[in-house]
């Protein structure tokens, strides 16, 4: 073949086969390339984080610890939740789908800063490195929440090296968000606006706002316990003058927030995904741009709600909770709207919807659980029982990693310009749905019967549940192996992609797939508001509105 | 009343129950709007099925005036729904952790892990708690390392114990029997094993249980020989050349500090100022005391305290002199 185009119009040229070699990713400042690289690493720590929930619910089979030495158990979980919560939820979505589709979505050549952008994904890997370190060194035993004095003066494991690693990924973090912060103000095309936005961009410029705002927290709170922990500088244990309880407040103030960093992409992910595949505008666009930025601001006022029965004051505990009550509002918002949006829509079933209406299911009962968290009355029972994990799980893995999962379905073909096979992939949504809800439903009936978290042997009345979530959890497990087989065929066998196959709006479909190394090989001109069907035919050489 | 099921932990004191009752209203709520959606998602993705390749939706939102309107239904009725669901939970949460006057108190002192428990009488015991039916009992606890926490889930609440200062976890018991006592927060290797029970008798076995165990002095009589033992009563006596506050009749009032604030004197002011005395120090004395830190365990400064409690103003002169 010569010429600069294929037989179909497509320029030949594209941002993965532009260039060739180690040496051509690992020195990219192409935000397409950088996500890639996130997408390979983020899914090695999932991968690794998911092997120990096997590793866990194997134990959990039997009433009696007798698969594991509890420490190495205390090791299993604590690993698991560093390694899926820092290394992989926090980066996920927005290093992944945030890096790849901000730029193309506001028709820019890239982020406003590509070195900084590079220089993210080396410090993710720097920390990362260091976590995967210390795991070969036996990792640590404090649980993800690392509290105190627990942590900085009665365990002996590596915790001053994963709190280095989960510091320095911190700033990826940190340098992700303000870079996307800068890029969506800065850089839109011509013409769009802020209410022109797609709602993906608008819920990652939230989580921007958290990543920039509540990592330092944690940073700080990291180096107290690493300061304690070796100089003995008295902050946190009693008996050098400390509060252990002013821990968990530096904690949560992070900590919570982060669980928005989780979720908030996904819910943008799953905004696009109802407007694109019931070909509608998104039902009340600006009550769900506005509850992405309500949910970012009251989740920094709501930590004390981990706190309930931890000896604060129940003073404190009252404004916590009514707080917490005003969270579920926007929540609640974007929930009817997206329902609303199916009405008098042109429902399509493709695979990415599929993963939305899971996103939607699971994330209305992990919602409402939490509501039910919120409740001090209730709290103070299940606090730290299964109820928790199992609402946590809904809101984490069955809102933030279906619509994770739902996204790289949704964007695949314009990422690797290949589809997948349409049949596994509808399959692997129906496998996880059911999957999940085996494993973790069971958990809230535990929870509330009295099933304390990090139990590594329990009273014999709790092992019929044990033994469904630990089923659940197999099949849960091949969900996963699915999309990853999949994918990885599609690479090289899936038939080629054309620029926009589901027939969405949004500028990344106005591009080839995969686009070129520029994105786009004219400047985008917007003219209208998003989600406006039918979705104009792509000119390669005039971008009209979207 | 809830029946028993397999679903219900059991249910061993009223607010038990009052926990339920909020259960269940909360729970009505999730199942209604779970179904709601779950039930408008379907029917909407079967009726609105595309059917042909080119097929558009149909924006509602503009066209309809009444969107808006929409919008403010489906913020108020939750915002509603959840304030009502706040105040009920707020007040079974006061009800949880607010001891009635007159409580029986026991103490507790957690440890890596085990829990070690002391009647008023003096009677020990280790992960086992004996308690009568009917009777309202408040656990004063404390923790000798990390964070634990006192978790009867018969008893639906959780209270952290922690190793700074006292916190308290009350109940009274409806029904007899054997509930599982958890530790409910994460605390190191042998957490899951830091377990026992609470065992409610009917009045008349828990005498005979009473009688047929070995009793040990009781807190204050134990307290009062380390107040010896320690040297304590050199300097806190009760007499005008003290060279410390006299504590006859000092407990539950306010104390004038040096510093020119008050403190109120109760479990954690006399266990603070055995173990870092010179924090805060009564006006007119000097911050001479030394610090018993390590040199008396969490069990012996719940005696001290108790001691300290026991103490009563000899008249209204030394209770004046002791503020």
């Amino acid at each position: 073949m010569t010429g600069t185009t294929n037989p179909d119009g497509s320029p030949r040229t594209h941002y993965l086969n532009a260039a060739y070699g180690l040496k051509s990713w690992l020195l990219t400042r192409d935000h397409k390339r950088i996500a890639l690289l996130y997408l390979v690493s983020i899914s090695v720590f999932f991968a690794l984080g998911g092997l120990m929930a096997v590793l866990i619910r194997m134990e959990l089979a039997t009433p009696e610890g007798d698969l594991f030495q509890p420490d190495i158990y205390n090791r299993l979980f604590t690993m698991h939740g560093v390694l899926m919560i820092f290394f992989f939820l926090i980066p996920g979505i927005p290093a992944v789908l945030g890096n790849f589709l901000i730029p193309l979505m506001i028709g820019a050549r890239d982020l406003a800063f590509p070195r900084i952008n590079l220089l993210s994904w080396y410090l993710y890997s720097i920390g990362g490195l260091f976590t995967l370190w210390a795991l070969l060194h036996g990792g640590v035993d404090t649980g993800w929440t690392f509290y105190t004095p627990l942590s900085t003066n009665y365990v002996n494991t590596s915790v001053i090296t994963v709190g280095v690693g989960i510091f320095i990924a911190g700033f990826s973090s940190i340098l992700t968000g303000l870079n996307f912060v800068v890029t969506i103000h800065r850089m839109r095309a011509p013409g769009l606006t802020w209410f022109r936005l797609p709602l993906f961009v608008w819920s990652a410029y939230a989580t921007s706002l958290i990543q920039i705002l509540g990592t330092p927290v944690i940073a700080i709170a990291i180096l107290l316990v690493a300061a304690e922990r070796t100089l003995h500088i008295g902050v946190f244990d009693p008996k050098l003058g400390g509060d252990p309880v002013l821990f968990q407040h530096l904690f949560w103030f992070y900590s919570h927030p982060a669980v928005y960093i989780m979720i908030l992409p996904s819910m943008g992910v799953v905004s696009e995904l109802v407007a694109t595949f019931s070909r509608k505008p998104i039902f009340g666009y600006k009550f769900v741009a506005f509850a992405s930025i309500g949910i970012a601001v009251l989740g920094f006022l709501v930590w004390g709600h981990h706190m309930f029965v931890s000896g604060q004051s129940i003073y404190a505990g009252v404004i916590f909770s009514v707080l917490s009550m005003l969270v579920a509002v926007p929540s609640a918002i974007k929930v009817f709207n997206w329902t609303a949006t199916l009405y008098k829509g042109s429902i399509s079933w493709d695979t990415p919807m599929l993963y939305a209406l899971g996103f939607i299911g699971l994330f209305t009962i992990g919602g409402l659980t939490g509501v039910m968290l919120a409740t001090l009355g209730i709290d103070a029972h299940v606090h730290d029982t299964y109820f928790i994990i199992a609402h946590f799980h809904y809101i984490m893995v069955g809102g933030a990693i279906m619509g994770y999962l739902g996204g790289l379905h949704f964007w695949w073909p314009k990422i690797t310009g290949r589809m997948y096979p349409l049949f596994w992939s509808k399959l692997s949504a129906i496998v996880i749905f059911i999957g999940f809800n085996v494993t973790f439903f069971p958990q809230f009936i535990l929870g509330y019967l009295g099933m304390p978290r990090r139990y590594h042997s329990y009273p014999p009345e709790f092992q019929v549940l044990n033994v469904m979530s630990s089923a659940g959890a197999t099949v849960l497990g091949l969900g996963y192996l699915m999309p990853l087989v999949y994918f990885i065929w599609s690479m090289r066998y899936g038939p080629k992609a054309p620029s926009n196959p589901w027939g969405a709006t949004g500028l990344e479909w106005q591009t080839t797939s995969p686009p070129p190394v520029e994105n786009f090989l004219t400047q985008p001109i917007v003219t209208g508001p998003p989600y406006t069907y039918p979705a104009p035919k792509r000119a390669p050489e005039v971008t009209v509105g979207v | 009343m809830i029946p028993s099921s397999p679903l219900l932990p059991d249910q061993a004191s009223d607010v038990a129950r009052s926990v339920d009752h909020l259960m269940l209203f909360a729970l009505s709520g999730l199942v209604f709007f779970s179904a709601l959606i779950a039930i408008l998602v379907l029917v909407f993705m079967v009726k609105y099925r595309r059917r042909s390749d080119d097929e558009v939706g149909i924006d509602i939102y503009e066209t309809n005036p009444k969107s808006h309107v929409l919008e403010l239904v489906w913020s108020v009725i939750p915002l509603t729904l959840l304030l009502v669901l706040f105040g009920w939970g707020t007040k079974v949460f006061f009800d949880q952790n607010r001891p009635p006057a007159g409580a029986e108190q026991y103490w507790v002192t957690g440890r890596q892990w085990m829990w070690k428990i002391q009647h008023p009488d003096g009677r020990r015991e280790i992960n086992e708690l004996h308690v009568p039916v009917g009777r309202a009992v408040q656990l004063r606890m404390i923790s000798e390392d990390v964070i634990h926490d006192f978790f009867v889930p018969a008893f639906r609440i959780h209270v952290d114990v922690l190793p700074s200062r006292y916190t308290t976890y009350w109940f009274k018991a409806n029904r007899t029997g054997s509930f599982h006592l958890f530790c409910g927060q994460y605390c190191g290797t042998e957490h899951s094993k830091m377990v026992g029970h609470v065992i409610v008798m009917e009045p008349r076995a828990y005498e005979a249980w009473l009688a047929g165990e070995k009793t040990g002095p009781s807190a204050i009589a134990s307290g009062e020989e380390l107040f010896v033992a320690k040297s304590c009563n050199t300097c806190h006596r009760p007499d005008s050349s003290a060279r410390a506050p006299i504590l006859n009749g000092v407990f539950g009032t306010q104390a004038s500090l040096n510093d020119g604030t008050k403190a109120l004197v109760n479990e954690d002011y006399i266990r603070e100022s055995i173990l870092n005395p010179a924090a805060k120090v009564v006006t007119g004395y000097q911050p001479i005391m030394p610090t018993f830190k390590g040199q008396v365990s969490e069990e012996e400064l719940i005696q001290l305290v108790n001691y300290v409690k026991s103490l009563k103003a000899a008249s209204a002169t030394t209770a004046e002199a002791g503020k």
